[in-house]
């Protein structure tokens, strides 16, 4: 489970600089430069060029031979001097769900006064997002990937690489920031409705609304009426399922509880009930309270209960 | 298998079709110049390619299938090889070469195939110095340069559209920054004498020169050349300009109308006593496809590489087809031939029979008269000088008995009518004479302190042989037209005459202006073109004053090279301090550092109001007042909205204007 949890620490690790938590500035040290796929083409052809010229002792022949070895040496400086002196902040990570896309946003800073381009940055063999950085400036840029697991996540090492101006050579360096974003659980695609029970009092009573106000469904508990009864979930094993309807006189509660899950079902897939549930219940805006083995969260609703609850189910049992 | 190599970065930009009609047209102009020199077909279908691509590219077709690509390259390299019965031949090469460039663009689908391009782009620069290297076409071909790499430029990922404009310019930037790089290899990378590998070479149909025959009009129609023959920089004094006679190919057999030369023997060493003042100068020759190199009369030495045969023809080992450089010296009161032996001199007696029977003739009364070859001599140069004899460029035709007609009938030539006709005199007299051609005289140029020998300065003349002081120069022509030796051809013949438009003398400036373009394509030629291992090796001698081996050229490389990368390195990645342009914020730092002094500096992440509320309780009340009021003044115009130029006159003031006391 850890290694998936930084994934792309693995095959780096002894190269990886160590995680870093603030700025990390491009000094000249860090920025490494190599001739690109496309330069050992245009080698290639100044090779043939400059054979060319001794054949036929060709006077312009030379020249501009040396004038294109001069522009790749000069394409060299500039790639490296496109790179170098950048000061690379990491941003502050989003939280999202499992299965989502997570952008590690990183803020490049160009403190020089020479407006930078085509800065890539990209992770492991992804496609780079490139961005232009203008004098004095700031842009901010991103590495993305889907965040596969609840839990911790960090982006592993991050490569900020530029081929500007001619792409004869590519400069780059490496980052790796301590950048934790927290992945909740994947939440289930159709839950069953939520447990509702009536806010304050610990038994459940169903609603005398009008059947054009359909509003859910919720277990059946003895009592509620028969027609209320929602046929089709007597096909299904557990519990059935009450149909419920808006304009109760009493709003309800959701009580989202560990145990409401049938015994049999694994972990990951009762957390992502839980998680559909919170977020249904915060949907409908009804107060729900939350029981995971060892915690117990007291009902109430908003984006603080929200985190809390779905930072404990991201990180329960880890 | 595994993939071990990381897929690089996403490194071009999308191909638009902005982009690929910009390819299609820098390739153009890169293939223009050869439009002329190609075949007609080939420039057609290049010229076709390139159209339907771009009309694909506009109007947003598919490209051609590969087997269409193929046939037509099949179709291509036949064509070739029907044109040029060839395929590899350089001019059949570049021809093939062209044409893939332009199928290639058919198959230009993504940016990695235009980056492909662009370095073809580049290649088919360097084929057009295969044809012509002047200074026009240099200027040209490093505008497309600039083009194409203003396009590579533009097809790197960027976060945002780049104007043309701002694409020319970083474009101009980077290639202005390689010129030193340029300089430094193109003086001291080593130079390789070429050939490397010896493809067909082109008949030199292309280039003027003298012929190693000689008819009546040979001569003349090179006259109406502008054409440089070669150039000379005297080292010593140059010699007067009746002496300028630039020895070439001598001519012994005559067929009645047409002058060859004869078989070259080499050259004995007791044929040349020196004598006199020598003449030292080095000649730059054009290419002219022959062996012979020109001198002055007498050459005493020889270039390395040449030999010189008994007639003091000096000869090259090759054909000379790529501008020769060499230093010569000679000596015009020189005297040669003493010993020539009996059968040469028989040979040089012989006429073919049945030809020029009237001149046959007269030399024969004259023989009778006297046996003394100086007055032989005398008695034909007087015919010519007493006879209303013309210099003229555009003589009458000549039929079979050439000679006879012109000393009895026209009696208007040029230089080779009179030298043949001297030479016909003298032999059939039985005195051993000979034909010479070559050029006489020379313009000089005084903006470059050099010579300029043109196709137009060609002339002919005569040897004859006397046994007292064996070959000696006779100008029939001078004869006729003293003005030609001393002045020069445009003073010598009449104004109807047509002439080259450089032999005319006209108004100084535009002999300055002439000259001064002259000496810039002379100055082309000597450093840029001609500049061969020899040069190279005497120019960095020169600098360094030691002889220097190939190790030294390398190490100067080695040094030079590295020595120019780290400047500029030096230059362009200095760490600048940010420029802030703003004036309130140098405004701003004026106070900053006046504050400074007075023990109030400023944290580097303080912002404005920060500082200002941190120095107002340190200081007194009035200045307090005043940095309160410069504060709000400098946030205002440094992150409003609006500012005018009297508030930042105003700021400005107030920054000077305030005293702190040191505490």
């Amino acid at each position: 489970m850890a290694s998936v949890v930084k994934p792309s620490l693995g095959p780096w690790k002894r190269k990886a600089p160590a995680a870093t938590k603030a700025a990390v500035v491009l000094t000249q040290q860090r920025v490494y430069v190599m001739p690109s796929r496309m330069g050992g083409v245009f080698s290639l052809t100044l090779f043939l060029m400059l054979l060319g010229s001794i054949n036929y002792s060709l006077g312009l022949g030379y020249v501009l031979t040396f004038l294109l070895g001069g522009l790749g040496i000069v394409s060299l400086l500039h790639t490296w001097r496109n790179l170098a002196g950048l000061d690379i902040r990491p941003g502050r990570p989003e939280r999202v769900f499992a299965g989502d896309h997570l952008r590690f946003t990183v803020s490049i800073r160009n403190p020089t006064g020479l407006a930078r381009f085509a800065i890539g940055l990209r992770r492991g063999h992804e496609v780079a997002h490139f961005v232009n950085v203008g004098p004095r400036g700031e842009a901010e840029s991103f590495v993305e990937m889907v965040a596969k697991q609840r839990g911790w996540l960090e982006p592993g090492r991050m490569e900020i690489a530029t081929n500007y101006p001619l792409g004869l050579f590519r400069a780059w360096s490496y980052m790796h920031f301590e950048q934790w974003a927290l992945v909740y659980p994947r939440p289930e695609p159709s839950p069953p409705p939520l447990p509702l029970v009536p806010f304050g009092s610990g038994t459940g009573t169903v609603g005398q609304g009008s059947e054009e106000d359909f509003e859910g469904l919720r277990e059946y508990r003895p009592g509620d009426p028969l027609k209320r009864i929602y046929l089709k979930s007597l096909a299904r094993p557990g519990a059935p399922a009450t149909k419920e309807f808006a304009g109760g006189p009493s709003p309800a509660a959701a009580r989202i509880d560990w145990r409401l899950c049938p015994d049999d079902m694994d972990i990951e897939a009762r957390l992502s009930r839980l998680t559909a549930w919170i977020l249904r219940a915060e949907q409908a805006g009804l107060p729900w309270s939350l029981h995971v083995p060892g915690t117990d969260l007291a009902p109430g609703h908003g984006s603080a209960q929200r985190d809390q609850a779905l930072e404990l189910l991201a990180l329960y049992g880890r | 298998m595994m993939r071990r190599s990381k897929p690089p970065l996403l490194e071009y930009a999308a191909l638009t079709t902005h982009r690929v009609l910009a390819l299609v047209g820098c390739l153009a102009l890169v293939l223009a110049p050869h439009a002329l020199r190609m075949p007609l077909w080939l420039t057609l279908l290049a010229a076709l390619v390139m159209g339907t691509r771009a009309a694909f590219a506009w109007r947003g077709y598919g490209l051609p299938r590969p087997w269409v690509l193929a046939t037509l390259a099949l179709a291509a390299a036949a064509g070739t090889w029907m044109s040029y019965g060839m395929l590899f031949g350089r001019d059949a090469a570049v021809a093939l070469l062209l044409m893939m460039m332009c199928l290639k663009l058919m198959e230009l689908r993504t940016a990695r195939d235009a980056v492909v391009v662009v370095c073809l782009a580049y290649f088919a620069v360097v084929t057009n110095f295969l044809y012509s290297q002047t200074v026009a076409m240099g200027l040209y071909l490093l505008g497309c340069v600039w083009l194409i790499t203003a396009f590579l430029l533009g097809m790197q990922r960027n976060a945002g559209p780049r104007s043309i404009a701002s694409l020319l310019r970083h474009s101009a930037l980077l290639l202005a920054q390689a010129t030193p790089v340029m300089l430094v290899l193109f003086l001291l990378f080593p130079r390789i004498q070429g050939p490397l590998w010896a493809l067909p070479h082109p008949s030199g149909g292309g280039l003027t020169g003298l012929s190693d025959t000689m008819a009546p009009g040979s001569v003349s129609s090179l006259s109406l050349s502008d054409a440089v023959a070669f150039r000379v920089e005297f080292r010593s004094t140059p010699p007067d300009p009746s002496q300028l006679y630039w020895r070439g190919p001598v001519m012994w057999d005559f067929d009645g109308r047409t002058w060859r030369a004869g078989d070259s023997r080499p050259l004995q060493a007791r044929s040349v006593r020196l004598q006199g003042d020598p003449v030292e100068y080095v000649v730059t020759l054009e290419p002219h496809d022959h062996r012979w190199l020109f001198a002055i009369d007498l050459p005493a030495e020889r270039p390395e590489s040449a030999t010189i045969t008994q007639e003091l023809e000096l000869l090259a080992t090759q054909p000379v087809r790529s501008r020769l450089r060499y230093a010569m010296s000679s000596y015009p009161q020189a005297v040669f031939g003493l010993d020539e032996d009996a059968a040469a001199l028989q040979e040089a007696t012989v006429l073919p029979d049945a030809f020029n029977p009237q001149a046959v003739a007269l030399a024969a009364s004259w023989r009778a008269q006297t046996n003394d070859p100086r007055a032989l001599v005398a008695r034909a140069l007087a015919l010519f000088n007493e006879q209303p004899f013309f210099y003229t460029l555009v003589p009458p035709e000549l039929g079979i008995h050439s000679v006879d007609e012109f000393l009895f009938g026209t009696r208007r030539g040029f230089c080779e009518h009179f030298a043949s006709s001297f030479v016909v005199l003298m032999r059939a007299a039985g005195v051993p004479a000979r034909v010479v051609t070559g050029y006489q005289g020379g313009q000089f140029n005084t903006v470059g302190g050099y010579m300029i020998v043109r196709q137009s300065d060609a002339h002919a003349w005569a040897e004859v042989w006397f046994e007292d002081s064996g070959w000696v120069r006779i100008d029939p022509t001078a004869a006729v037209s003293p003005q030609r030796i001393e002045r020069g051809i445009a003073a010598a013949l009449p104004d109807t005459d047509p002439l080259p438009l450089l032999a005319r003398a006209d108004t100084t400036w535009i002999r300055g202006l002439r000259f001064g373009v002259d000496m810039m394509t002379y100055g082309w030629n000597q450093w840029v073109l001609s500049y061969s291992q020899e040069r190279q090796l005497a120019m960095l001698s020169g600098l360094t004053g030691q002889t220097l081996s190939w190790r030294g050229v390398s190490i100067m490389l080695i040094v030079g090279t590295i020595g120019v990368v780290a400047l500029l390195a030096l230059v362009t990645l200095r760490r600048r301090p940010p420029p802030d342009i703003d004036p309130a914020a140098i405004a701003w730092d004026a106070l900053s550092r006046k504050l400074a002094r007075a023990g109030l500096s400023r944290n580097p992440q303080e912002g404005p109001l920060d500082y200002v509320t941190r120095v107002t309780r340190a200081l007194p009340p009035g200045p307090a007042d005043a940095v309160r009021a410069i504060g709000s003044l400098y946030t205002r115009l440094r992150y409003g909205a609006e500012r005018s130029a009297e508030e930042l006159q105003t700021l400005r003031k107030q920054v000077r204007d305030l005293r702190v006391g040191p505490r």
